[in-house]
């Protein structure tokens, strides 16, 4: 008995950070709606710059004053990303600032190991709290007592602030309608920066105290962010007590999943998460937001196929490319492959997106999917290779499905944290389950037979599945499944009104495009020969995500080109520099801010403007806006 | 001069709103804007505190030009603006409500005080703790009208005050908006209510299709049927 007690409590522990970074996202959330994905990386910069500050200070009154101190620190540094970074983009679609958020992310990932090294390191302990009590023989750290003790406090704190000042007054105001609040005489731009800055350092508070308890290394950041998104999801973004109740939760769901299911506890706060988003999708605290702002996709160039013209040129751009290894080695003939593959991920992603509307932010997940179907077929039940390659694709259409399902209950920003959450957890799976999935290690010896074993005949074999993946994903854009989903995109509402099932044609398109993506995965295991947990990570469904971007998500197949494109600018950069990160980082933010419509979007703006006629696509634009 | 447009033009995308729209407020005048619907009158509205991104031409406000001025610093200049949606926090008691719109004093306009604005509007003083959502129409109006009071502005662009309330209601507005104009405060009124504008203001705008047609006193105005017939019967 006194066992679980104690597990409880630290359980409560780990609450406090976690409440701390989750409310700070949903105070900025609630007023800039910007899904600030950064907020992790604010977090280890908290740890790390206490880190700093409290091995220059001495004693007690050094130790708290430095982990303050880090975490104004840290608001400053926030601040300045406001002002600089997304003051250019708050009026930018949800996609954009995630990514470049995401993009400020890897920045500082690069950065941090620049300043203080790739090595864990160690804090000191919190002066005052060094000891242990005892409980019935159980030793609890005084220290968690203190931080079981701090997050009511905290929480107490920002009711006050928000009930009780004129300042928390006028940000629930901004909350609920900005351009109301600047019409009474309000200066918004100063309210955001403030908001950000109070976010930021509670976010960093929340790294700075974990120091006593946890090493500070450099993936702090995603660890925690996949489990703020978590508890903002259960919690409802918006809502503080929200953000306190479901840390609590998903701390002790953490807490004795690990007695339950030892080697995959995740699963428990999966199936918590999954129930809450039936009963409330919105979450238990949250309100249901007004429709997002324009989707991704959503043009004002409309859609046609090919003429016949550019259908003979894409047929010469695949000639092209199939003469490859009449010219290239080996090396030439591995990469191509590897780019032929990326470029049905990324086509997948870009049909989910630009067709759909739908932003997912874990694509990754059935991609990897696909490779370990590929992994467990051919390696346990010994099947040949074309089985196999027809086979193994369906485990990612089996996890699109199943989290599918789930995801597309809701849209926007939600339906990107939930399915970055759920790939997250198909990660921590394939890590965790080392008896099935060989864990961190992987699944090695997974070749070609023979006749695709030569890098000419692999790299023949990708991209004509590249071509046939592109081509049928075309034709459904085009079909009348293809119009459905497209009015689904453009209005929900209006669509349900004339008898389409919306939320039956959106899980289809994400299990379509889940597939598609396993195939890709399928290659890629043969490709490399090894299938690792980082196939289904967060930086590869972010790297798809580059690659729609870079193609320009408002067009039809503008993936192809940006994952060409993007990949052998990646395969160039890593072999260029040890900071690809901070480069590829810095990649995404420009993108964002000065190149919004990709490279394909841009060579049809620079095509449509040559014809003289073209007052009209902008007038179908404000209406559109209008309508919405 | 209070307020004073000229050739204002503004657009939404590629649609253009108003075409060179003047307009004159003097010092502690109430003046009509009357049009139909969508004839420009909120579009003139928006335009003069800033909510329209493509706008052009002249803003004078105690002239000084604030036409490049963003929102906000158009509205702690003293130019208040009650839109017609009313815009109510929703999630904000009353009492929020007012502290939101609050601004410090100014030399030249009446000094609102909650007091002030209780008595005012006797309704809102008996639910100044109730969310802004669970009000009545005619209670909402009534607290937007406070709310912008609370900046103590000197000019006041009230956006069809009248629209959707009970005569009862509607009764308590006149009363209401007379005294704003006894304590000095010049109005701009968009209506197209002609009774309702009678009843208030000075002198009177028609607005159609994005253009000024007529402007003119209240008197001549009723001494003009023809021109009533033409741009404001339905």
């Amino acid at each position: 008995m006194a066992f679980y007690f104690v597990q409880f409590l630290t359980g409560l522990a780990s609450a406090a950070s976690l409440f701390l970074v989750a409310s700070g996202l949903s105070i900025i959330f609630g007023v800039t709606r910007i899904v600030n994905f950064a907020h992790g990386a604010f977090y280890m910069l908290g740890a790390y710059v206490a880190f700093t500050l409290t091995e220059r200070f001495s004693g007690a009154l050094g130790f708290w004053a430095g982990i303050v101190l880090a975490s104004l620190v840290v608001a400053v540094v926030g601040v300045l990303v406001e002002m600089v970074l997304l003051r250019r983009i708050y009026h930018a679609p949800e996609l954009f600032q995630l990514l470049a958020t995401f993009g400020l992310t890897l920045m500082v990932q690069d950065l941090v190991v620049m300043i203080w090294g790739p090595n864990d390191l160690l804090g000191r302990r919190a002066p005052g709290f060094k000891g242990a009590v005892e409980f019935f023989g159980q030793n609890i750290p005084t220290y968690d007592l203190f931080l079981i003790a701090l997050s009511p406090i905290v929480l107490g704190l920002l009711w006050l602030l928000f009930q009780r000042t004129r300042w928390g007054v006028l940000v629930r105001a901004a909350t609920q309608d900005r351009d109301m609040v600047a019409a009474l005489g309000v200066n918004q731009k100063w309210l955001f920066t403030s908001v950000f800055a109070l976010g930021v350092f509670l976010a960093a508070l929340g790294g700075a105290l974990q120091i006593p308890r946890d090493a500070v290394h450099h993936a702090l950041d995603l660890r925690i962010i996949v489990d703020v998104f978590v508890v903002v999801v259960i919690g409802g973004l918006g809502s503080i007590i929200g953000a306190f109740v479901a840390a609590v939760l998903v701390s002790e769901l953490n807490a004795f999943g690990i007695l339950i299911f030892p080697k995959i506890s995740i699963i428990l706060v999966f199936l918590v998460m999954a129930v809450v988003l039936i009963v409330r999708p919105w979450g238990l605290f949250g309100k249901q937001e007004a429709a997002a702002r324009r989707t991704p996709g959503l043009t004002v160039n409309p859609w046609r196929p090919l003429t016949s013209g550019e259908r003979l040129a894409a047929w010469a751009g695949l000639a092209v490319a199939a003469m490859l290894p009449l010219v290239g080695g080996n090396y030439a003939l591995t990469v191509g492959s590897e780019i032929a593959i990326f470029v049905i991920f990324a086509a997948s992603l870009h049909f989910l997106m630009s067709v759909g509307g739908l932003a997912s932010f874990g694509h990754a997940a059935y991609f990897g999917l696909g490779a370990y179907g590929i992994a467990f077929l051919a390696k346990m039940a010994g099947l040949p290779m074309i089985v196999c390659l027809l086979l193994g694709p369906l485990l990612g259409c089996l996890g699109a499905a199943i989290f599918g399902f789930f995801a597309v209950q809701l849209s926007g920003v939600y339906f990107a944290m939930l399915t970055l959450a759920f790939a997250q957890i198909v990660w921590s799976v394939a890590f965790q389950w080392v008896a099935v999935t060989g864990g961190d290690n992987g699944i090695l010896g997974l070749w070609p037979e023979k006749w695709a074993a030569g890098p000419a005949s692999f790299y023949w074999l990708s991209i004509g599945v590249a071509a046939l993946a592109v081509a049928a994903l075309r034709i459904i854009v085009f079909s009348p499944f293809g119009y459905a989903l497209r009015a689904t995109r453009d209005s929900l509402l209006r669509s349900e009104a004339i008898g389409i099932d919306a939320k039956r044609i959106q899980w289809t398109a994400f299990v379509i495009a889940g597939s598609v993506a396993g195939i890709a995965g399928a290659l890629f295991a043969y490709l490399k020969g090894s299938v690792f947990p980082d196939s289904l990570g967060i930086s590869l469904s972010v790297d798809a995500l580059v690659m729609v971007l870079l193609g320009g998500v408002e067009t039809v197949s503008g993936a192809v080109i940006g994952a060409i494109v993007y990949k052998m600018l990646s395969i160039w950069l890593v072999s260029q520099t040890d900071l690809s990160k901070l480069v590829l980082g810095g990649v995404i933010v420009l993108i964002v801010v000065a190149f919004p419509k990709g490279i394909v979007g841009m060579f049809e703006t620079l095509r449509n403007r040559r014809r003289p006629e073209l007052p009209k696509p902008a007038l179908l634009k404000s209406r559109i806006e209008g309508a919405e | 001069m209070k307020l004073s447009v000229q050739d204002l033009n503004s657009h939404y995308g590629p649609a253009h709103i108003l075409f060179d729209v003047a307009l004159e407020v003097g010092e502690g005048e109430v003046v009509a804007l009357l049009g139909r619907n969508g004839a420009g009158k909120s579009t003139t509205f928006r335009s003069i505190v800033g909510l329209v991104a493509q706008r052009s031409g002249r803003i004078l406000f105690e002239d000084k030009d604030v036409s490049d001025q963003p929102t906000h610093a158009i509205v702690s200049r003293g130019l208040g603006y009650v839109p017609e949606e009313r815009r109510i926090f929703t999630d904000l008691t009353v009492d929020e409500n007012l502290e939101v719109g609050r601004q410090p004093v100014r030399p030249n306009a009446p000094h609102w005080t909650r007091e002030k604005l209780f008595t005012l509007f006797p309704n809102l003083a008996e639910m100044r703790n109730r969310p802004g959502g669970r009000m009545s129409g005619g209670e909402q109006q009534m607290l937007t009208i406070a709310r912008t009071l609370m900046g103590n502005p000197s000019l006041v662009l009230l956006d069809e005050p009248s629209e959707g309330l009970s005569p009862k209601i509607v009764e308590q507005m006149v009363a209401a908006i007379l005294t704003m104009k006894q304590a000095g405060v010049s109005i701009v009124l968009s209506e197209q209510n002609l009774h309702f504008a009678r009843l208030i203001c000075d002198r009177a705008y028609i607005i159609e299709r994005g253009r000024i047609c007529y402007s003119g006193t209240m008197a001549e105005l009723d001494a003009r049927p023809d021109i009533r017939d033409t741009h404001l019967a339905l």
